[in-house]
């Protein structure tokens, strides 16, 4: 287990299920003190890949390694190295969060001396104080996820495997997971699956998004606008002839300025337009000057558009449906 | 085996702060206490040449039936179909850890329910106040039996829980496999094939694996190591099937 050894390693990683494919050729690597999230529709193969990486499933091909450790051949190694939360979080019900917290912590060994000081600190770091002596099959969902994560973090390990750790929270709840999962970068790695875009956006340094099995996209979530879209985009709201004047008064203004999508007109006469560009510098101020100056549009309000992190998922996503279906239908060449 | 303590005393605990584990020993001990009065009223009608003790466990099946289902059924299936059998096996616990802890609170559970029917005894001492109604040997005898053939019937409830996460089938699937074990062999010995010369060997087999001959030298103060490598061994296979149930599960899942 060597320092410079990335956090997680995988490497052509395939599982299939009695011939379906769940997870096909995935490769990537996490470095220490990261936090990845996790991103695919439902099926994509995200828990799947998950539950290899703790050493739950056996992968039917492929490397992984956590912390320099080969999971496949040394599973009992991995456990120690891994806290995981899988899927729904699953609790006994008829336990008490310390008492359960206090069995877990046997069982992943930690010393019986700082056992109860952990707690208590894990216990804090939750804000499960006031619950400790509930009963956890009467817990709220939001406490129950809270005791998932708690017992995912009590042992201190290097890595932390979360399945959709915010999943059932009302905002204030999210909040503070997304606070408690930002407390512990740099000090363990972190990976993190979700559906909900915008949480994953605001914690994690690097998204992963898979699709149908296969890694469609990977970077940061500034990385993976540029690169899924391409082009700048521009709200634009406008009255007048954007049929036929507009685009020849777009072209003018920069060469590559086209019209994407144009809304129906609202009751003043305002449509709402996307505008797409190639390039990347801000085109607002100069589009702006033009148009109001020309007396044959009335603008109500231009924006550049930041593609939220959903666009991309939806967008890479897709792309990841295209390639699966060329890949499938053009000829096996390999 | 660092963990087999933590979680055997983890799910004897859970036994013990459990509300049904007490309605069960309520009824379990209302039935067998039935049982038990059952055979007094029929040595008080007329002078039987057995011990109160033999006949009380000639009925051990009736008991083994309801009890070792009810009490094994949950303990892998439960825990499969809530998940946590995943939590637990991403602990550094190892499935034989799990099984082995789970196969013991049962069997603990098991025990302590039987021994707790050693009070009917204590009682009928303590009115008949005579020693001789009482007779030690076959009683020892008759714990010693239920002891022993309790391993095996613990075990093999394990093996039907570690192959489903529906308790209902476990359940049944317990009660089918127990139910082979005990009428299943008893039948077959009274199969007149067998009588042939050419099925002694098969005859002889099941002969051994007879449960009422092993609670016969039981309560008759022979203890038969044959009989004890029967149960241990029929035990430890059945556990190592468990084991490979959850792994299997796990690997096909």
């Amino acid at each position: 287990m060597s320092v410079e050894s990335p956090a997680i390693e995988v490497r052509d990683l395939v599982k299939t299920y009695s011939g379906h494919t769940a997870v096909s050729k995935i490769s990537f690597t996490v470095a220490r003190g990261e936090i990845l999230g996790f991103l695919g529709p439902n099926g994509a193969g995200k828990s799947t890949t998950m539950r290899i990486l703790t050493g739950y499933l056996p992968a039917t091909d492929g490397e992984v390694n956590v912390c320099g450790v080969p999971v496949a051949s040394r599973s009992e190694e991995i456990k120690k190295l891994i806290g995981y939360m899988p899927e729904n979080n699953p609790l006994p019900d008829d336990m008490r969060v310390a008492e359960y917290l206090s069995y877990r912590g046997r069982l992943k060994e930690i010393p019986r001396r700082k056992l109860s000081p952990r707690l208590d600190e894990v216990l804090e770091l939750c804000d499960l104080t006031r619950v400790r002596h509930r009963i956890i099959g009467k817990l709220s969902k939001g406490f129950r996820q809270r005791v998932g994560i708690a017992e995912a973090i009590l042992a201190e390990p290097p890595v932390i495997i979360m399945d959709e750790p915010t999943i059932g929270l009302d905002p204030h709840q999210i909040l503070i997971v997304r606070d408690l999962i930002a407390s512990l970068r740099g000090r363990m790695t972190v990976i993190i699956s979700s559906h909900i875009l915008p949480e994953i956006e605001m914690t994690c340094d690097r998204v992963l998004i898979i699709n149908q099995g296969r890694v469609v996209a990977t970077g940061t979530p500034a990385d993976l606008r540029r690169e899924v879209f391409g082009q700048a985009r521009y709200n634009l709201e406008i009255a007048g002839d954007t049929t036929a004047a507009l685009p020849s008064a777009l072209t003018a203004i920069e060469p590559t300025l086209h019209i994407l999508t144009t809304g129906e007109p609202d009751a003043a006469g305002f449509k709402k337009l996307t505008l797409g560009s190639t390039r990347d510098d801000d085109l607002g101020e100069v589009m702006l000057r033009a148009l109001s100056s020309d007396s044959r549009f009335r603008i109500r309000s231009l924006a550049r558009s930041q593609p939220s992190l959903e666009d991309v998922f939806l967008a890479a996503t897709r792309r990841g449906w295209e390639t699966v279906a060329a890949a499938a239908t053009a000829p096996k060449s390999k | 085996m660092k963990h087999f303590t933590t979680i055997l005393s983890h799910e004897i605990r859970m036994l013990l702060v459990s509300a049904s584990t007490y309605i069960a020993a309520v009824l379990f001990l209302a039935v067998m206490g039935f049982i038990f009065s059952g055979v007094l009223e029929n040595y008080s009608a007329a002078a039987q040449e057995t011990s109160p003790a033999a006949v009380f466990f000639q009925l051990f099946w009736l008991p083994v039936f309801f009890m070792v289902p009810l009490l094994t059924m949950k303990c892998l299936a439960e825990e499969r179909r809530l998940g946590t059998l995943e939590t637990l096996l991403t602990a550094p616990v190892s499935s034989t850890e799990v099984v082995l802890g789970k196969y013991f609170a049962a069997y603990f559970l098991y025990m302590l329910l039987w021994v707790s029917t050693g009070g009917f005894f204590y009682i009928l001492n303590h009115f008949a106040g005579d020693a001789r109604f009482l007779d030690i040997g076959p009683l020892v005898g008759g714990y010693l039996f239920i002891a022993v053939s309790g391993l095996l019937y613990v075990a093999v409830g394990v093996f039907a829980s570690s192959l489903t996460r529906n308790q209902a089938v476990a359940g049944i699937f317990a009660f089918v496999l127990v139910f082979a074990l005990i009428i299943g062999l008893r039948f077959l010995g009274t199969v007149e094939v067998l009588n042939l010369e050419s099925m002694k060997p098969l005859r002889a087999a099941i002969d051994y694996a007879n449960a009422f001959n092993h609670l016969d030298d039981f309560t008759s103060g022979i203890v038969d190591t044959r009989q004890l490598l029967f149960y241990v061994s029929g035990s430890v296979l059945a556990l190592i099937f468990s084991i490979l149930g959850v792994e299997a599960k796990l690997i096909h899942s």
